[in-house]
């Protein structure tokens, strides 16, 4: 570890800090419906968009249509891209003749990419036409991501409203987000990225001869414009199978910098849009500190386990860090630290290959997605995923004072603990329920790229991303297999439906509820008890939910590396 | 709830062509317009032919070139379609070794390089990244103790005293951006151009 490796991670950390109120500020104007300084250009295409759709804009959704307005939306995607991945072959922008994607391939990826998992079995340069790449994937970053924040904001009424009755209109939160938030950003970042040396071209692949004479071909395509939209809606999808670890899809330690920060950009946001609409900022500054304690932990931890190496390279004399994996323009803290993001964060994306690092600083990315990614999290799955653990959290701080538990002003009862339940507890089925199942699955086991406890920790990292929703991998795992591509759409479809639908259901249930004003016996939600009891029970539920599991993956196989064993 | 399906469709599909058509289409014009080299790939050519992009790593077994780190990537076997063969900075097929810290394959693997290495030269520390492959298999870069680590035996192949050489790399190194960001580096495919400039 360097002085300058956390000089690195400062900084990082107060940019974010800096931008979160002032992107807050605007999301929350947005999803008012507020004019804001893009609205004589969008405007007019929100409106026809709306009359086109026979939306009215003006009349708002009880959270029951809400959601099923949302699931209809799924399905619409679902179809349209699992039709686009079968028969692409005969579609148009396919220099690179790429064939129609089998079938149980094409419903793994669907799936995939419209629950912004973005888990792919399958490497993009060999797999995907331009069009799909633009058309079925680069849409779908856009529109899972606009799902996942919509969604939260839909809670975050709940918690604001006093008896009311609706939650927001979807079809007109979701065309909102899209148009003035998401797209904006997109076009100057994608430039931004242009410049530092992103590919963005629909030519077809080039042949170049290289200095020994040799024919090496190299892939291009409209790179730019996916990527900027894989960050900012946390998809992490890749144009290109070794993601924003290849060239192009992540050029410089300046455009990495700027990728990092654009994952957490709208989750870290969302915090302070929560805060604003609930009334009290400092609501949402106190959710951003019980992430920011975890993250920060995190980070510190995985940044010592790589740069210390491993027990390999350290008996053969060679210092400087676990640099198996990793591009010598980001270096240990750079891909340390972009890890334990994408982790956090449901993004997914990977600039060094996770199934490279060390036993324990592979460990910290599983860990933080077995949490829920809830460390800023997906965009808007992330604020729902925290405010479940919130709504836990309260519950126990009001049986130990023996008073019914509230929270921003609303009385959570029964209903709202035992949904929040049914979302923490889906999670773990899926992650290690289907962990189980392909360990004693012989035809699982082949598939396979490392073999003792490395070659567990691949499948149990298959399935936690895939429930968490986060899309990177172990990769060494061959998944392209019927067995894979089903489970893991599985654990993909519960992982993201068991934490929206319950999410939703909390919303109609406290939207009706009137706010009571805070008296003696209320227990502070902005102050250090708060964060430092959420952190607690964060990391109890966490902890007895998964140590076990962790046991027998990376702590088993950092003893016996310590131990020189090789497998 | 029926009357929530004529939105679904008409918002997914005109979101979908906003998204998935014309913000990529013109973002695609645009950056042609403004940045034609990047957006092509940042392609070298030299005598009108294409060799290379400097952002893509290349393979350099010839002792009289620098030589990036070892790549992991692969090709379909040409004998055999199901199977795959070594083919080392293939950038058609980006990917890692994705072997773990007690995988055996990687210990041997590392083991021989560094004995390799040793061999090459006896004189410097090996560093690491020459002798760990890069998670795109693509790296275009080496740290510059990597590069300064080869100096003797290209020296050596090429005839050239080893302070030119010296000189040569210590002017290639690319610094921290900012002065903070990511690691020096030195870009191979551009080190070994200056290189064959030097001789002529």
């Amino acid at each position: 570890m360097t002085v300058i490796g956390w000089i690195q991670i400062l900084l990082f950390c107060a940019i974010l800090v800096a931008l979160t109120p002032l992107v807050g500020g605007y999301m929350t104007r947005v999803f008012a419906g507020e004019r804001t300084f893009l609205s004589p250009v969008l405007r007019p295409v929100e409106a026809a968009i709306y009359w086109v759709g026979g939306v009215d804009d003006k009349r708002e959704q009880h959270w029951l249509t809400y959601t099923v307005a949302m699931l209809l939306f799924h399905v619409a995607g679902f179809l349209f891209l699992y039709a686009l991945l079968r028969v692409q072959a005969s579609l148009p922008f396919n220099p690179a003749e790429q064939a129609n994607v089998a079938p149980d391939l094409a419903f793994n990826t669907a799936v995939s990419f419209i629950t912004n998992t973005n888990w792919q079995n399958y490497g993009g340069e060999g797999t995907m036409s331009y069009l799909t790449q633009m058309l079925g994937l680069t849409h779908q970053n856009f529109l899972s991501a606009a799902t996942g924040i919509v969604l939260a904001v839909a809670l975050i009424r709940g918690f604001a409203r006093a008896s009311a009755k609706t939650v927001g209109n979807f079809w007109v939160d979701i065309t909102r987000c899209t148009l003035y938030i998401l797209l904006p950003i997109c076009i100057a970042y994608a430039l931004f990225l242009v410049w530092q040396g992103m590919s963005q071209t629909l030519g077809a692949y080039v042949d170049a001869t290289t200095l020994e004479g040799a024919k090496q071909t190299i892939a291009v395509g409209p790179v730019a414009s996916q990527v900027a939209i894989k960050m900012l809606g946390t998809n992490g999808g890749g144009f290109f199978n070794a993601n924003a670890a290849h060239p192009f899809e992540n050029p410089t330690a300046l455009s990495n910098f700027v990728q990092m920060l654009s994952i957490f950009l709208l989750g870290a946001a969302l915090t302070n849009v929560f805060g604003r609409m609930v009334g009290n900022q400092r609501q949402g500054w106190a959710i951003l500190a019980v992430m920011g304690i975890l993250f920060v932990a995190g980070v510190a931890f995985c940044y010592w386990a790589e740069a210390n190496g491993t027990a390999t390279l350290n008996a053969l004399g060679i210092s400087g860090g676990n640099m198996e994996g990793k591009e010598v323009r980001f270096g240990i803290v750079a891909s340390a630290l972009f890890a334990v993001i994408t982790t956090a964060a449901s993004c997914g994306a990977v600039n060094a290959m996770h199934d490279s690092f060390t036993a324990l600083g592979g460990m910290i990315p599983l860990i933080n997605m077995q949490l829920g990614e809830i460390v800023i999290g997906g965009v808007g799955a992330g604020l729902y995923g925290m405010l479940l653990f919130v709504i836990v959290t309260i519950f126990i701080a009001g049986l130990m004072v023996g008073r019914t538990p509230e929270y921003v002003g609303k009385k959570i009862e029964a209903k709202e603990v035992k949904m929040a339940m049914l979302a923490i507890l889906a999670m773990p089925l899926m992650m290690l329920g289907w962990t189980a199942v392909a360990a004693v699955n012989p035809q699982a086991l082949p598939q396979l790229g490392n073999s003792g406890p490395h070659g567990f920790s691949e499948m149990l990292y298959l399935y936690v991303s895939s429930t968490a929703n986060n899309g990177s991998a172990f990769g060494g795992i061959t998944a392209n297999t019927m067995f894979f591509n089903i489970t893991g759409a599985v654990a993909m479809f519960v992982g993201r439906f068991f934490m929206i639908i319950p999410a939703m259901a909390i919303a109609g249930s406290l939207v009706e509820k009137k706010i009571i004003a805070p008296s003696a016996g209320t227990f502070p939600t902005t102050g250090g008890l708060f964060v430092g009891l959420t952190v607690g029970v964060i990391l109890v539920v966490g902890g007895l939910t998964f140590f076990p599991v962790l046991a027998l993956g990376p702590i088993v196989e950092h003893l016996a590396m310590l131990a020189g064993t090789v497998f | 709830m029926l009357k929530e399906i004529r939105p679904a469709i008409v918002v997914l599909v005109l979101l979908t062509l906003i998204t998935g058509l014309a913000y990529p289409l013109a973002m695609t014009g645009i950056a042609g317009a403004i940045f034609p080299n990047q957006a092509q790939g940042s392609l070298i050519e030299k005598d009108g032919k294409v060799i290379g992009s400097a952002l893509i790593g290349q393979a350099f077994a010839s002792d009289k070139y620098f030589q990036g780190r070892p790549s992991a990537t692969n090709a379909p076997d040409p004998k055999d379609s199901t199977k795959t063969i070594d083919a080392p900075y293939n950038a058609a097929n980006s990917m890692g070794s994705n072997l773990g810290p007690t995988s055996k394959a990687l210990a041997d693997r590392l083991k021989g390089d560094v004995d390799r290495l040793k061999a090459e030269n006896p004189n410097a520390a090996v560093p690491v990244d020459l002798v760990t492959t890069s998670g795109s298999g693509l790296d275009p870069d080496i740290s510059p103790a990597a590069a300064l680590f080869q100096v003797s035996r290209v020296a050596k192949a090429r005839g050239l005293p080893e302070t030119s050489v010296r000189t040569l790399v210590e002017g290639q190194v690319e610094g921290r951006t900012l002065g903070l960001l990511g690691e020096p580096r030195v870009n191979v495919l551009k080190l070994n151009l200056a290189l064959d400039a030097l001789k002529s």
